[in-house]
């Protein structure tokens, strides 16, 4: 086991494919994350998150292809694997009729820490998450964002080296996703190396030192925050026209002002472009709109979202936009 | 970071055989302790252990048992067997849809995702089971005193057959579990547990002696296991009557019982643990 060497990553993905019956949820996924960092895996529903977190952790094995976690096989080493990583899967596994210390108690337990060793260390993690006044309730009664921070508390009861977070924050309400975000920015600044799947650019943006894009169960894109956002703009706008007699000219103007390529829906009647310069692009932009007499129905300016990933890396929306009419997956809560 | 913890690995204990069994007993009696603290948490469930036998005995007892009679033996006597053996098998059901839930919660997930012996989990939901369904057997056996049952046989025999009616039910909890792997959803396993259940609770010798069935029926109900289990410890308990079973498998009961379970398990502990071992959760 060549592990101890800090250059070799923490997780380490080669070409790894896995089928259920006739549908591929991998189709050979590459993947490197090392030590002390943190890996964003962004995707839509169905990208295959889920499968690859399965996969490394040890809970499905993989059709071809090999992966690494801390240096050991994920098939060959299984045993090995699991002692050293803390999952949190996409559900919260909380066992609903114990009481959250009681939870992280028998977690410790199966972790063959001794009695007393378990308990203080599900003090500690309740304390930790904020949950000590709640923990001797039975989970059941818990809200939706403090099941998913107790879920968090349990895959770290053994203070594992690697921890998979799998849409970590899906469904929460703003504010527990805050809390989540800050509780997981806490723990990394231990050391612990982080793989999080999610489906908001923005939590990826914030939480990850870099992101790799996945859609139909291949990565499109792998790269820094900075250096993805870059690629798709800092900012996007959505401009509504009243009628689609203009919508040409006016995407011809935006194209020249923002020297980017913008996504015309004819039937919506909307323009959308992605600009970089902040409030003096806007003001240009509104400035020539007026100087060609064109009236808007509507501008909006926004952060840009998975949907403006995909739109640049593939020139298509993610699969699963195609029908819903959802413009902006940033921060949209999971129905 | 340098671990605060120091793990026992596996490939530490792989070394030791006897050690590792200790750790997947250890891990298992855990995991039969999650089990059981629910029934702390959910008294409703403890409350329904003791009112539903209770229901049966009279039901069975009082309002079946004044149109059947047994040569020999006062119907209740010959009745409790049966409601023993079928609170037994019950429990088929209950652990299937108890892992199908696991398994939908991500429970189950969690679990596997731990260094710990594949079959711990597994092995403690059915000790769980155990010691719950002991607990019914107990309240079972207050119900019948009450009722006017007894043994009529040797001590020995009468701890065989509650012997053989734990093995009988750690038997059809591996049977269970398994289905509950393999079922979709909780609902369904309890759906598809039921039907398993009814026909082997229900043709058989549970409330009515056999001798007044059709010849077919009664080659398939002398070799349903709910049928063995229940002669067996009626004969064990003294509590068959004046008739004498003709059929060899009734004959020998008690054999053909500890044959049963023993079959079960053999073939559904090891589909358990490999089930669980590749299992897609879903
Ligand atoms: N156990 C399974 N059985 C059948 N298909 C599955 C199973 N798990 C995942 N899939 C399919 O594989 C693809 C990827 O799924 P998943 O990894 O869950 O995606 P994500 O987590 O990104 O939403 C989807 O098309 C999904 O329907
Ligand atoms: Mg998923």
């Amino acid at each position: 086991m060549s592990f101890s060497t800090t250059s070799s990553p923490a997780i380490e993905v080669n070409d790894v494919r896995k089928r259920f019956g006739a549908t591929w949820a991998l189709r050979g996924v590459d993947l490197a994350v090392q030590p002390g960092t943190i890996l964003g895996l962004l995707g839509p529903n169905g990208a295959g998150k889920t499968t690859i977190v399965r996969i490394l952790s040890t809970l499905l094995v993989p059709d071809a292809g090999s992966a690494r976690v801390a240096g050991l096989d994920v098939v060959r080493q299984a045993d090995e694997v699991r002692a050293r990583i803390g999952l949190a899967g996409q559900y919260a596994a909380v066992d609903e009729l114990l009481s959250g210390r009681r939870n992280l108690e028998m977690v410790g337990r199966l972790y063959h820490l001794a009695r007393a060793e378990s308990q203080r260390r599900a003090s500690e993690l309740l304390d930790q998450f904020s949950l000590t006044d709640a923990g001797d309730r039975l989970a059941r009664t818990y809200s939706g964002g403090m099941r998913r921070r107790l879920d968090l508390a349990a895959s770290l009861v053994a203070r594992p080296q690697i921890l998979f977070l799998d849409e970590p924050t899906t469904g929460l309400d703003p504010r527990a996703r805050q809390e989540m975000w800050q509780a997981i920015r806490a723990l990394v600044q231990g050391g612990t190396t982080l793989l999080l799947t999610t489906q908001y650019l923005d939590e990826a943006d914030q939480l990850a030192d870099e992101i790799a894009v996945i859609d139909r169960g291949t990565v499109v894109a792998n790269d820094t925050p900075r250096a993805l956002k870059a690629s798709i703009g800092g900012e996007q706008l959505d401009l509504v026209l009243p009628d689609d007699a203009n919508l040409p000219y006016a995407a011809a103007l935006l194209e020249r002002i923002t020297d980017r390529v913008p996504a015309v829906d004819g039937e919506a009647r909307s323009i959308s472009v992605a600009f970089d310069g902040g409030p003096r692009t806007l003001t240009a932009i509104v400035r020539a709109l007026d100087d060609a007499a064109i009236a808007a129905e509507d501008i909006a300016v926004r952060k840009p979202s998975l949907d403006d990933v995909f739109m640049r890396l593939t020139g298509a929306p993610t699969s699963e936009t195609m029908q819903s009419t959802s413009h902006d997956l940033v921060g949209r809560e999971a129905a | 970071m340098s671990q605060a913890i120091a793990l026992p690995t596996p490939a530490a204990t792989a070394a030791n055989p006897l050690r590792s069994l200790r750790w997947a007993l250890a891990d298992a009696l855990v995991v039969a302790g999650r089990h059981l603290t629910h029934l702390r948490s959910v008294p409703e469930k403890l409350a329904g252990m003791i009112v539903q036998p209770v229901i049966f005995v009279l039901l069975f007892g009082y309002v079946f048992g004044s149109a059947v009679t047994v040569p020999g033996v006062n119907y209740r006597e010959f009745l409790m067997p049966g409601i023993f053996a079928l609170t037994m098998a019950g429990t088929l059901v209950a652990a299937a849809t108890g892992m199908a839930e696991d398994r939908q919660k991500g429970i189950i997930d969690r679990l596997r995702s731990l260094p710990i012996a594949r079959s711990a989990a597994i092995l403690g939901a059915t000790l769980a089971n155990l010691a719950e369904a002991i607990v019914g057997l107990v309240l079972l056996v207050i119900c019948g005193l009450a009722v006017g049952w007894r043994t009529h046989t040797d001590p020995l025999r009468v701890a065989a057959g509650f012997g053989l009616l734990m093995l009988f039910q750690f038997a059809m909890n591996w049977a269970g579990i398994y289905l509950g792997m393999l079922a979709r959803s909780a609902d369904s396993a309890d759906q598809i547990g039921m039907t398993i259940f009814m026909p082997l609770a229900f043709v058989g010798n549970t409330f009515v002696p056999m001798q007044g069935l059709p010849g077919w029926l009664q080659t398939v109900t002398n070799w349903n296991p709910v049928s063995a289990i229940v002669q067996a410890t009626r004969q064990l308990f003294g509590n068959t009557g004046a008739m004498q079973a003709t059929a060899w498998p009734m004959q020998h009961a008690a054999w053909v019982s500890l044959g049963w379970s023993l079959v079960i398990l053999a073939i559904f502990a090891p589909l358990c643990v490999r089930r669980y071992r590749t299992m897609a959760t879903k």
